[in-house]
């Protein structure tokens, strides 16, 4: 068991030492010449990842075919191990699809592609508020000078302007998953990818750290891939909701939510569309929650 | 039957928790009973804060004080006592006063002092001999896996042996100078720190390196910004681990060829039968080691203020 996990954490390493550097790596995968569609920022066709799991390869996706559009909020919902984090991981580069391709608009001027917001407590516990939020600039190499107007201002959006210095430590869950959420921002990536970000906290928290998040999203439009269990979350975050079906992953369904923002979850709730919304997205979805609990199967 | 039987079981140790809650309600200060003052007739229970709740804080704070303070001094009166009555015999086992007696005059003339700074300078010589080569081997280990299927059968098969048995060998190798005393303590603390730090590595939560990637890390930040200060902590507890192992080691260290030291005083002073002299030492080296813990402590505190208390 402890060779085993030595060896997973050996292989992450060995990975983060050999891509040295993200973009470079996209690059080469970018080699092909390919025009992108105006309107298209990132376009998947035919991904499927394997898993080795012993002597046997199981697959977390098969055959996923998508293309998100420049700018959009897409919602990504699933029954559990669908895939929907090996999806995004795979666009983050922490994963290597085993066959497919992945296309994403070329960033301008040095932005990085992709920044993630992790669904776990996963802010560096040895650095300050301030550092954590500035971790992807730095990385960047943007001096210090350059970074503290940025983090600054996103201290300011996210409340955490009195916790600048302080550490991880000090503050409470739902502050640290802010900083999680201002580091993502802060880094100014052409794609935003949050794994369920809001999945920990309570609901009092949630609610607020949803309606922060719209507030800086509309700020910047980025292009967003947001992974969520919850329907609610899905509807009122996104412009269009993924549905992915039962293991292996693949697009059962696309739904456009055409209401219109700033919305507001309270107002939501008694809205007609919004039910219809609901109805449809969840009868599509627990159509794959039950087969993906025919699919279980006791662990030998 | 036997379902009968737990039902019984759980029956009777519902009754048996209930009837131990109650005691303990009605036993407690803070649960009153009021059967007239409801007017309505029906009784009562009243919940409020126990009297004197800060005091009793305070308190407690108190007595833990007062005896990590008089539990030492206990043993030191009884031993005193003992060794004046003649139960025990102050030849052999000299009694508080009698060390007192001795180690005062010993600080006082400087004598203690000059033992002292030999030893200290050989404790700091050693450590940092050991422990600076230690951190820089383990950390590496612990990122490149071809290093550390190299190095571990070496660590792992020469870790276990008695640093005490291989002192004759550091006797040929390095003489009989200062050079093999800090070899000694350096040898110990080098295989504590390393494999510390090694582990310390090896125990980053692997979400840390996924954020290190997913923001674009290079090799170089990599190390600075999660390797070594996700490792930290476990240097520290090595070096601490290394620091009681020094003060083991001096004492082994200085028994043979050497002329001075505190380690040295304790076997001189067991040669002369000068048993005072010898309790004096003792006495040095566990402050010596309650004062070199206590400043690693300090400096652990400054390089690492995001630990927790």
């Amino acid at each position: 068991m402890e060779g085993k996990v030595d060896a997973a954490y050996r292989r992450r390493v060995d990975n983060i030492l050999r891509d040295a550097s993200q973009v470079d790596r996209y690059v080469g995968e970018l080699a092909r010449p390919v025009e992108l569609p105006p309107d298209i920022c990132v376009k998947i066709s035919g991904l499927t990842k394997e898993f080795n799991m012993g002597d046997r390869s199981i697959a977390a996706i098969a055959g996923l075919d998508l293309e998100v559009k420049d700018g959009e909020f897409l919602c990504i919902v699933g029954p559990s191990g669908c895939g929907k984090t090996t999806l995004i991981r795979t666009i983050a580069g922490l994963e290597r699809q085993t066959s497919g391709t992945i296309w994403v608009k070329q960033p301008a001027n040095g932005r990085p592609l992709t920044a993630m917001v992790f669904q776990t407590d996963s802010i560096f516990p040895w650095m300050t508020v301030e550092d954590n939020v500035g971790y992807g600039l730095r990385m960047q190499g943007v001096k210090k000078a350059q970074r503290d107007a940025k983090v600054q201002s996103l201290l300011r959006v996210t409340g955490l302007e009195k916790f600048g210095k302080s550490y991880p430590h000090q503050l409470s869950g739902g502050m640290r998953q802010r900083v999680n959420v201002a580091r993502a921002f802060a880094a100014d990536p052409e794609i935003l990818l949050m794994d369920e970000p809001f999945g920990l906290l309570d609901e009092q928290n949630r609610m607020i750290l949803q309606r922060e998040l719209m507030e800086i999203w509309r700020g910047s439009r980025k292009t967003t891939l947001f992974i969520t269990h919850s329907v609610d979350e899905a509807i009122l975050l996104g412009d269009r909701i993924l549905v992915m079906t039962a293991h292996p992953g693949r697009v059962k369904e696309i739904i456009d939510i055409d209401i219109p923002r700033p919305r507001d979850l309270i107002a939501l709730r008694g809205d007609p569309k919004f039910i219809s919304l609901y109805k449809q997205v969840w009868e599509l979805l627990s159509e794959e929650v039950l087969r993906s609990r025919a699919q279980e199967v006791p662990r030998s | 039957m036997s379902g009968s039987n737990r039902g019984n079981k759980d029956t009777v140790s519902l009754e048996h928790r209930k009837g131990s809650e109650t005691e303990q309600l009605l036993r407690s200060e803070n649960l009153r009973r009021i059967d007239a003052k409801c007017g309505s007739g029906r009784e009562a229970i009243v919940i409020e804060p126990p009297p004197g709740r800060g005091e009793a804080a305070w308190g407690r704070r108190f007595f833990t004080r007062t005896v990590a303070f008089l539990s030492p001094s206990l043993l030191l009166v009884i031993w005193e006592v003992l060794a004046r009555w003649g139960v025990i015999d102050a030849r052999l086992f000299s009694s508080p006063s009698r060390i007192l007696g001795t180690f005062l005059p010993l600080l006082r003339s400087g004598e203690l002092l000059s033992h002292i700074a030999i030893s200290l300078q050989r404790i700091v010589l050693g450590f940092l001999a050991g422990a600076v080569p230690g951190v820089i081997p383990g950390l590496s280990m612990g990122l490149f896996a071809p290093l550390r299927a190299w190095l571990m059968p070496l660590v792992s098969s020469t870790f276990p042996i008695p640093k005490l048995a291989i002192m004759p060998l550091i006797l040929i190798v390095f003489g009989l100078g200062e050079a093999s005393k800090v070899f000694t303590i350096g040898i110990g603390v080098f295989y504590l720190v390393l494999i510390n730090s090694m582990t310390g590595v090896l125990s980053i939560e692997p979400i840390y390196l996924d954020v290190a990637k997913a923001f674009g890390a290079s090799k170089k930040d990599f190390y600075l910004t999660v390797a070594i200060p996700g490792s930290l902590p476990m240097i520290f507890a090595g070096l601490k681990l290394g620091m009681g192992t020094a003060l083991l080691l001096i004492v082994a260290a200085e028994m043979s060829a050497a002329q001075a030291g505190v380690g040295w005083m304790v076997w001189r002073a067991y040669d002369m039968f000068d048993i005072e002299r010898m309790f004096s030492a003792l006495l040095t080296l566990a402050i010596l080691g309650y004062l070199l813990a206590t400043l690693l402590e300090v400096i652990e505190r400054k390089v690492i203020p995001w630990k927790e208390k």
